[in-house]
């Protein structure tokens, strides 16, 4: 442990070194805001505890989110912040992933650039953990994002892909029943039908108009034409990308002549590449997955990355990060600034480095 | 010693009793009725411990006793992981309870846990908060709920009436056993259609990891066989 605690603070110096301040956030932190946040799968993955007084309190499951609203209680000017510290993470299914390990992490707030903050990040984690010969894995969840946005579908079925992109399997439902290769429910067609009713009593919290607009919004979609099989192809294509980066990019541009919304979004990739190449990454050789990260907690929307121990496919990697625009507008107040950031286990570290 | 724990009250120890009886194997209680100590005659070597049917999976979880009888809805929401801590060895046809998921009647829009989903997001976009599902089992809800994708949703914790947590507008779902349905029906609650979360009934359970010495694990086989559990 000790020697985990040393490269931790050796590594937090690094980052110091790179610009950043020092923040040490408690480790007790209101439950309220992170299942706000998460939803009820954050208790799944974190301690809560709590008092008479303060009432539910987690231990801290990561540092980002009480950096980001630290930082945008402070205003939101550009920052560089840096942790060391332990993270509390509960395990109900694998005894033998740590359930309190270190992090150290660095975040990076800035609108200038957006690209040239990405491969900041991403370059600083890479040199730090390079003795170890990782693989890296990129990937985009704002190109999904334009992809589902860049859809000839209404905004109710826009609104529900993005709720469900972290959620693959969900997502995947959700497509094959717009583009109509899932048969309607049974009992949803007898609703559509006027064929469901009760004289049972409502009761709860939820309303009859609730009920009666969801009914509505059911009809409206049923009414909707399929999604396009060419437009499907296409989403299928974009999630299927999974190649070098100048291979995945090359890939992703010949899917703007189907789906146009994606352009914005591909430019974005092409400045990063650009700007982890400026920054001495062998972008020639760096993976990108349009997939990636899909299943990770949801506050991603844009570059995401991790960075791998190839010969213990066992270990969850040894760093990881992205870019979390949205996090700080849901923190913000009325203010945002788009930030990026990245945390390394150096207890990880230290375990592979003993293997080698 | 081979230790045999057995819930201590109700149907369910009237019954298991009667399940073991059938196969040659007589349990009791001795002393006077509030005293939990019991008895085993037809075998050697076979220790009663009678305690609450919750209790069960932690005993065997802590090797404190060799073979347990309790419901398969409680193994799996107190034991993470449970088959690496025990294993079933007879299904024994009563105790049978559902763990469903309900929502009330009168929701004519919502039959399928997608529909939940849907209905959780417009529910929390109109009140503020996430849509409440009361239950004791949280663990395997929130893995049932997570497999089947449905977000927007918060669990309130409910020992007990947790059918009237919807009337009583703490909650607008729940999560609970149930043999017959009819409590549901009386509080106007329905079962989603693909709402099973777990099909429970009383089950023989072994600890993977008590301790046995070789004259104990002579016993054990003996009494599994007679049991018909081998």
């Amino acid at each position: 442990m000790t020697q985990a605690r040393e490269r931790a603070h050796a590594l937090r110096d690094r980052f110091i070194a790179a610009g950043a301040q020092l923040v040490k956030p408690p480790i007790l932190q209101p439950a309220d805001l992170l299942l706000d946040l998460y939803g009820e799968d954050i208790r799944a993955r974190a301690y809560v505890t709590s008092d008479a007084l303060r009432g539910e309190q987690m231990l801290r499951p990561d540092f980002t989110v009480p950096v980001v609203q630290m930082h945008m209680a402070n205003g939101a000017d550009s920052a560089r912040y840096t942790y060391a510290g332990k993270v509390f993470r509960r395990q109900e299914d694998d005894p033998d992933r740590a359930n309190e390990y270190l992090q150290v992490g660095y975040e990076l707030f800035d609108g200038t650039n957006p690209a040239a903050a990405d491969a900041e990040v991403f370059a600083l984690i890479a040199d730090a953990v390079s003795p170890l010969n990782l693989r890296a894995a990129t990937g985009d969840i704002g190109i999904l994002m334009a992809a589902v946005d860049g859809l000839d579908i209404s905004d109710r079925r826009k609104a529900a892909l993005r709720r469900h992109i972290w959620r693959p399997r969900r997502f995947r439902a959700l497509l094959d029943r717009f583009s109509g290769r899932s048969p309607v429910p049974e009992t949803r067609a007898a609703l559509l039908a006027g064929n469901a009713t009760t004289d049972a009593p409502l009761t709860g919290l939820r309303r009859q108009s609730e009920i009666d607009a969801r009914i509505a919004a059911l009809q409206a979609d049923a009414a909707e034409p399929p999604l396009s099989g060419a437009q499907m192809e296409c989403l299928d294509a974009l999630l299927n990308v999974r190649e070098t980066l100048p291979f995945a990019l090359a890939q992703m541009h010949t899917l703007c002549a189907d789906l146009p919304a994606l352009r914005p979004a591909v430019k974005r990739i092409d400045a990063r590449a650009e700007a982890l190449s400026a920054r001495g990454i062998d972008v020639d050789n760096l993976e990108f997955e349009a997939s990636f990260g899909r299943t990770s907690m949801e506050y991603y929307d844009g570059f995401v990355f991790g960075f791998y121990a190839e010969q213990r496919p066992d270990l969850p990697p040894v760093a990881s990060g992205g870019r979390y625009d949205a996090l700080t507008r849901r923190l913000g107040q009325g203010q945002e600034i788009p930030a990026v950031g990245a945390v390394i286990r150096p207890g990880l570290m230290d375990e592979l480095e003993g293997a080698a | 010693m081979i230790k045999l724990g057995v819930p201590s009250k109700g149907r369910l120890m009237d019954k298991t009793f009667q399940w073991f009886e059938k196969r040659g194997v007589t349990l009791s209680r001795t002393g006077s009725d509030r005293e939990y100590a019991g008895a085993v005659d037809g075998i050697d070597g076979v220790a009663l411990v009678l305690l609450s049917a919750g209790e069960v999976p932690r005993e065997l979880a802590a090797g404190r006793i060799h073979l347990g009888v309790t419901g398969t809805d409680l193994i799996h929401e107190k034991l993470p992981l449970w088959e690496q801590q025990v294993e079933p060895m007879a299904e024994m046809g009563f105790g049978h309870a559902d763990l469903v998921l309900a929502v009330p009647q009168a929701w004519i829009d919502v039959d399928l846990t997608d529909d939940l989903d849907a209905a959780a997001a417009a529910f929390r976009a109109a009140h503020g908060f996430r849509l409440r599902i009361a239950t004791k089992y949280h663990r395997l809800v929130r893995d049932f709920l997570r497999d089947a994708g449905v977000a927007d949703y918060a669990i309130v914790d409910s020992q007990g009436a947790t059918e009237g947590t919807v009337a009583n507008e703490t909650a607008e779902a729940i999560a609970d056993i149930t043999s017959s349905g009819e409590t549901l029906r009386a509080n106007h609650l329905k079962i989603l259609s693909d709402g099973l979360i777990l099909a429970s009934q009383a089950t023989l359970w072994r600890s993977r990891v008590a301790e046995v010495t070789d004259a104990e694990r002579a016993v054990l086989a003996t009494l599994l066989d007679r049991l018909g559990a081998d």
